[in-house]
């Protein structure tokens, strides 16, 4: 039988291994957004998993309300990634410095 | 060790090897794509804990859709790897040790001593008439009715802000005027000139 807490340690690797891509790939605004996927997937499969082990289907009522949110930030932020590099010509995080005094 | 087991582990190995490869690869076009694999295999795990129309949504909206999107942006824009990379090496021990120190701290919480199956018994299993989307059906059309419209407007919102930002109007570009086009009289297009007839 597979326990909770195995649902919860893949989880918890993903999450972490999100965090370190955010840390990797901390210039590349592509690769930022899908740390950020990345990351809701892990907090979702926690969701599921609690959803399944309680019994109760609330979680993934709630697993079906991140995704749209995730969605909408995801159209939103390539969005706007586009409009930035239609400007700038770049990605790079570090040349958004024009409000930089 | 039972085969479904053997599935969780397939399937919880494939997913932690694809996200290693999504923030590794060099080329953003192949992290895209491990991402797709990485979701396609956490739609496995979530049809092991029986939530179908949770996986089945996964795959049609999120790598039908926002995957698709990335797809498309990231081979639109024209992108200098090697600059966006530059930093990657000086980041890596530091990124590691925090990613290490956030796994070990999760782990000292869900570990097996608070999670286990002692803890929290592996659920029955339902039956083969048992549907989970009627039952999620069932709880988002009463108890989350008002989450669900406000879920919606936030989708409409999205569209709006998305075509927004996007759209844009060339100065170089013409455009037709269509009522410019059906108030034309003949008069303004045609003119007739008289002249003799020649032999």
């Amino acid at each position: 039988m597979i326990s909770l807490t195995e649902y919860l340690i893949v989880a918890a690797i993903l999450f972490s291994l999100s965090v370190i891509g955010i840390f990797l790939n901390r210039k590349n605004l592509i690769l930022l957004l899908m740390c950020i996927e990345l990351m809701l997937l892990a907090v979702n499969i926690n969701f599921v998993a609690f959803s399944a082990y309680l019994g109760d289907i609330t979680g993934q009522v709630f697993v079906f309300f991140i995704l749209t949110v995730a969605a909408a930030e995801a159209a939103i932020g390539l969005a706007i990634l586009v409009v930035l590099f239609r400007n700038r010509r770049t990605i790079n995080v570090q040349d958004l410095d024009t409000l930089k005094g | 060790m039972s085969f479904e087991k053997f599935v969780f582990y397939v399937f919880a190995a494939v997913l932690v090897f694809s996200a290693i490869m999504v923030i590794t690869r060099r080329n953003p076009v192949h992290s895209v794509l491990f991402l797709v694999l990485a979701f396609f295999n956490a739609a496995g795990l979530w049809m092991l804990l029986e939530a179908e129309f949770l996986a089945i949504t996964l795959v049609l909206v999120y790598v039908g859709a926002v995957m698709v999107l990335f797809l498309f942006v990231v081979m639109m824009l024209d992108i200098e790897i090697a600059e966006l990379r530059a930093s990657f090496i000086k980041y890596m021990p530091i990124g590691v040790l925090i990613g290490l120190l956030m796994i070990v701290e999760l782990l000292l919480v869900v570990g097996p001593e608070h999670f286990g199956l002692d803890k929290y018994a592996a659920p029955a299993k339902h039956a083969a008439d048992y549907s989970n989307t009627k039952e999620m059906g069932e709880m988002l059309y009463t108890n989350y009715l008002y989450p669900f419209e406000i879920a919606a407007v936030i989708l409409l919102v999205a569209i709006v802000a998305a075509i927004s930002l996007t759209l844009r109007r060339r100065p170089e570009t013409r455009y037709q005027d269509p009522a410019s086009q059906v108030v034309v009289k003949k008069k303004d297009r045609l003119k007739i000139v008289k002249m003799e007839a020649e032999e």
